[in-house]
Formats: structure tokens, C-alpha cells, sequence
């Protein structure tokens, strides 16, 4: 892909990071909660919170939870669409020691249930998902992806690569994070090709350490 | 594609600059040359389309007023501008693709959304004027994408890192390699174009005021599509630099490095930290809707 760093992305201006970045990262958190964002607080660090308004990266946010991608020129307009989709959204500054410097937070909610992501624009329109609900992730978010949340047991690997496999499901990365031996643990899988919410239950019911999956669709996709 | 020397090399065996830029990619990334080529004539159609749509769009500066629009007026008065009809269209292309993406237009990135003018306004002058087939700007544009390549492996192409050399300066250089290549010139006289280009402007700062991308950024992009086109000249004239193009890059890189932080993109230094640069910056901050601190 080196040519298409150097000529392109195809993006919205003004900046990459601050605005082509934002808008991925707000598809990222849509991509992550799947389904229609409704009500959503954004909390903006380091140079997100003091540059927000001249790049127009709260309206690339906001786009990308509408599900714009980042050339999609409604994102201009973004914060009206919202208005009118109903979409409720309100905007915070905190500052978080360690934190990157153009990094965002998002709490999505929706009655009883809520998600919380934080990510990071990391140049050139790069970005990284680096914590959902408080546990800390690496995702690039360029392909679908699978997060399993479970307790560091024996097998868990196996049961879930088991699963894949017998789905034909390619496994194009696998990362494995954990707060220590035996206790939480994550894994976050990104794989070739689309993903059926069938997988899902099989994946979960594949080992009793696991607790919790969340089915990231591939950057074209979007949430079903 | 790490230097000028290995695209000049794979050249001496009898292939032209975008085709050995195209033969790396495909070794280095596994793609096929079909689907490379194929990806540049859409990041064409998607530049041409910028230009369109830049060039009718009125601008709404926060610090700056139409000028892409101010230009157009005044050449359309003159019957050749002092600059030649050449540079002056390019500059007006430049002016407005840079000030369309300083209002959220949709733009190309080339290689950077600041400096996404130069690109632009140096192929799509030369197609009005010179009328080369769609599919020789399509290879330009590959020769201007191996030079930013070379630019990124060697030094790099974020003013953060290594000031607006590095955005502007880039661009400008890809841009003088590509003309070069649209006028016939050889794979030689292209690495020469973009090296001869990057050695005028050696150590450019990026100064941001108020950390928007409009000013300076988009006057940049309307004046340095002249040093690209000139620095053409010279190399299709056969005059070479004498430090090898590699090096140039790499004296680049260490330039970069040596900027003070102020100078990199951090509104510290240069035009913001002007009276006038303060006081716009100042004028924009206190405009900006008040967000809950927590």
C-alpha cells in the first residue's frame, strides 16, 4: 500500500489526523457498538481538545458515528444530521496523564447499556483503538476484527481458533492482552473477510472462560 | 522503494521511471502492476474531481480571504502573466484545491492534506495547456508517488517531524519530477527535478497560525508549483545537482531534525509567533464554542 500513503487518502480536509483520523475513529466506535449510535459523550484529549474546532474534528466524530467514511463530504454538515437522525451527542475536554495527544474517548449509550472506547489518531490518518471498557487493546481497525474478553485459562486459543477454522475464517492477526496471570483477560483477533453474527454464540459457548465477544465488521461494512 | 539509486538502476535496464516505481511496489507489496495502476487512476479521477469542484467553490477563510478566486480575476485581465500562463494556472488550481480543503472539501492527500494544492494545480495546468493523454498523467503521477516515497523512507513527509520541507517541500518535488516526465524528460532528469527543488527550500518551517491549515499553508501551495515547474526546466535542460539525489534527501532529513520544535508545526515559532500571527490565533480562540472541562 506504500503508493496510496503517498497519493491519497481521499479524504475530507483539513487534516489528516485531526479530521480523516477522526472520522475513522468515529467509524470505529460505531463499527464496535454495532448499531445506530443514539446517544454518545465524547471526550476529547491533548490536541483533539484544543484544536477541535479550526480542523472540524468534532463534525468528523460525530460523521463517522453517522457511519460516514472519511471522504464522505456530509461531514461537513455532520452536526445538523445528527440533529435531524436524532443522533444526541455531547462534546467534553479532560486531560489524562499518558494519554495520547490527539486521543478521544467515547461513552455510547443506549437504556440499560453503554460502551466506552478510546482511541487514537496517530498520523497520516492512522488510527488505533487502545481501550474498550477499560481494557486495554491494540486495533487498527483496517480489517474485521473479533474481541474476545476472558479469564487467562488453558485452551482458550485453541477453543476460539477451533471455532474459526471450522468456519473457514482466516486469521490475518492475533494479539493477546492480560491484567495478569489467571485474571482478565482479552484477545483481539483480525481476520480476512466478513463475519456472521451466528460465529458469535459459537465462539462464546466455545470455552467456559469466556465471558464476553464483541464482532468488529471490516472498514467497508457497517453495523447490521 | 528506499532510494532514488535503486529506481535509477532498475531504469538502466531499459525502463522508465514510473515503471520501475511500479515494479518495486508490486515486489515489495505482492500486488499486481494491474491493480497498482488501477489505483492510481482512481486517485486521479478523485484529484481531478477536487479540482472541479475547488475551482467553483467560494472560500470562506478564518483568516484569509478568496484568493484562489482574487488570482483567477487577475489572470483572466492579463494577457500573459510576468509568471507565464503556465505557473499562474497552476497557482490558481493550487490556491483553490488548498483553500477547498481548508473548508472540508473532499481533496486528495499528496502527499499530505496541507500541501494537497501543489500536485494538482503543476498536472492538471499542464493537461489545460499541453493536453498529454489521461493515461501519461495517470504515470505521472506514479513518478510524483516515487518520489514521495523516497522522501518518506529517507526523511519524512510530516511537518511535525521535519517542517513544511517536508509537506510542501515534498510535494513541490514530486510535482518537478512528474513534469518532467510529461515533457520526456529521462528517469534521471526526474530524480534531478525533485532534488534540485527540495535543495531551494532546505529547512522550510511550519508555522501554522493558530495551528489551522490556511495560513501560510495555502499560499505555499500557490507559489511553490513555480520552483517545481523552473527546477523542471532546469533538469530537462541537463543541469544536475551536484550532491547525488539520495544525499540531498538524507541532508533533508537531517535538517528536519535539527528544526527547533517551534518550527514544527507546533504554532511556537515563524508566522504564528508573529504580533499579527498572535493576535489572528488570539481573535480565533476566543470564537471557538465553550466545551465543558472535566
Amino acid at each position: 500500500m506504500a503508493l496510496l500513503d503517498i497519493i491519497g487518502p481521499v479524504m475530507v480536509g483539513p487534516s489528516s489526523s485531526h479530521t480523516a483520523g477522526a472520522a475513522k475513529l468515529g467509524r470505529l466506535a460505531r463499527r464496535a457498538w454495532n448499531g445506530e449510535v443514539n446517544k454518545v459523550d465524547i471526550f476529547l484529549r491533548g490536541s483533539f481538545a484544543s484544536t477541535y474546532w479550526g480542523h472540524g474534528t468534532d463534525k468528523a466524530l460525530i460523521g463517522g458515528l453517522l457511519g460516514f467514511m472519511p471522504d464522505d463530504e456530509r461531514i461537513r454538515d455532520a452536526l445538523e444530521i445528527a440533529r435531524q437522525r436524532g443522533l444526541e451527542y455531547r462534546f467534553f475536554a479532560e486531560s489524562i496523564d499518558g494519554a495520547h495527544p490527539n486521543s478521544v474517548r467515547f461513552v455510547i449509550y443506549k437504556e440499560d447499556k453503554a460502551m466506552e472506547l478510546v482511541g487514537a489518531s496517530l498520523g497520516g490518518g492512522v488510527i488505533e483503538l487502545q481501550e474498550i471498557d477499560g481494557f486495554s487493546i491494540s486495533l487498527s481497525g483496517d480489517l474485521a476484527a473479533i474481541i474476545t474478553f476472558h479469564r487467562d485459562q488453558p485452551g482458550v486459543v485453541a477453543a476460539v481458533a477451533g471455532v474459526m477454522a471450522e468456519k473457514g475464517l482466516n486469521i490475518a492477526t492475533m494479539r493477546l492482552h492480560r491484567q495478569g496471570r489467571g485474571g482478565r483477560a482479552a484477545m483481539v483477533i483480525e481476520i480476512d473477510g466478513e463475519l456472521k453474527e451466528s460465529t458469535k454464540d459459537e465462539i462464546l459457548n466455545s470455552h467456559s472462560a469466556l465471558m464476553r465477544v464483541i464482532f468488529i465488521p471490516s472498514p467497508g461494512g457497517d453495523v447490521r | 522503494m528506499r532510494s532514488f539509486e535503486e529506481i535509477l538502476k532498475l531504469c538502466e535496464v531499459d525502463l522508465e521511471f514510473h515503471e520501475a516505481v511500479v515494479e518495486l511496489e508490486s515486489r515489495e507489496s505482492g500486488k499486481s502492476e494491474d491493480l497498482i495502476y488501477a489505483n492510481m487512476s482512481y486517485m486521479l479521477d478523485a484529484m481531478e474531481q477536487s479540482v472541479n469542484s475547488a475551482i467553483n467553490a467560494d472560500f470562506k477563510g478564518r483568516m484569509m480571504e478568496d484568493e484562489a478566486r482574487r488570482f483567477e480575476r487577475y489572470i483572466a485581465q492579463r494577457d500573459v502573466p510576468l509568471s507565464g500562463k503556465f505557473i499562474a494556472k497552476a497557482s490558481h488550481i493550487a490556491l483553490s484545491v488548498s483553500q477547498y480543503n481548508a473548508n472540508m472539501g473532499r481533496i486528495v492527500a499528496a502527499p499530505t492534506a496541507g500541501s494537497c494544492g501543489i500536485l494538482p494545480g503543476l498536472l492538471f495546468a499542464y493537461r489545460d495547456l499541453y493536453g498529454p493523454s489521461r493515461d501519461m498523467l495517470v504515470k505521472a503521477l506514479i513518478v510524483a508517488g516515487g518520489v514521495g516515497e523516497v522522501i518518506q523512507k529517507r526523511a519524512t513527509l510530516a511537518g511535525a517531524e521535519g517542517g513544511c520541507q517536508a509537506e510542501c517541500g515534498a510535494a513541490a518535488a514530486m510535482g518537478s519530477a512528474a513534469l518532467v516526465y510529461l515533457e520526456g524528460g529521462s528517469p534521471e532528469a526526474s530524480a534531478h527535478a525533485a532534488v534540485l527543488t527540495i535543495k531551494s527550500l532546505m529547512g522550510l518551517v511550519c508555522d501554522p497560525v493558530a495551528g489551522l491549515v490556511e495560513v501560510p499553508c495555502i499560499k505555499r501551495n500557490g507559489t511553490l508549483v513555480s520552483l517545481a515547474s523552473l527546477c523542471a526546466d532546469m533538469a530537462l535542460a541537463g543541469i544536475r545537482s551536484v550532491i547525488p539525489p539520495d544525499e540531498v534527501i538524507d541532508a533533508m532529513r537531517r535538517v528536519g531534525r535539527a528544526l527547533p520544535e517551534s518550527l514544527r508545526e507546533t504554532s511556537k515559532g515563524g508566522l504564528a509567533a508573529t504580533p499579527k500571527g498572535r493576535e489572528l490565533e488570539k481573535k480565533i480562540f476566543s470564537e471557538v464554542p465553550p466545551m465543558a472541562e472535566i
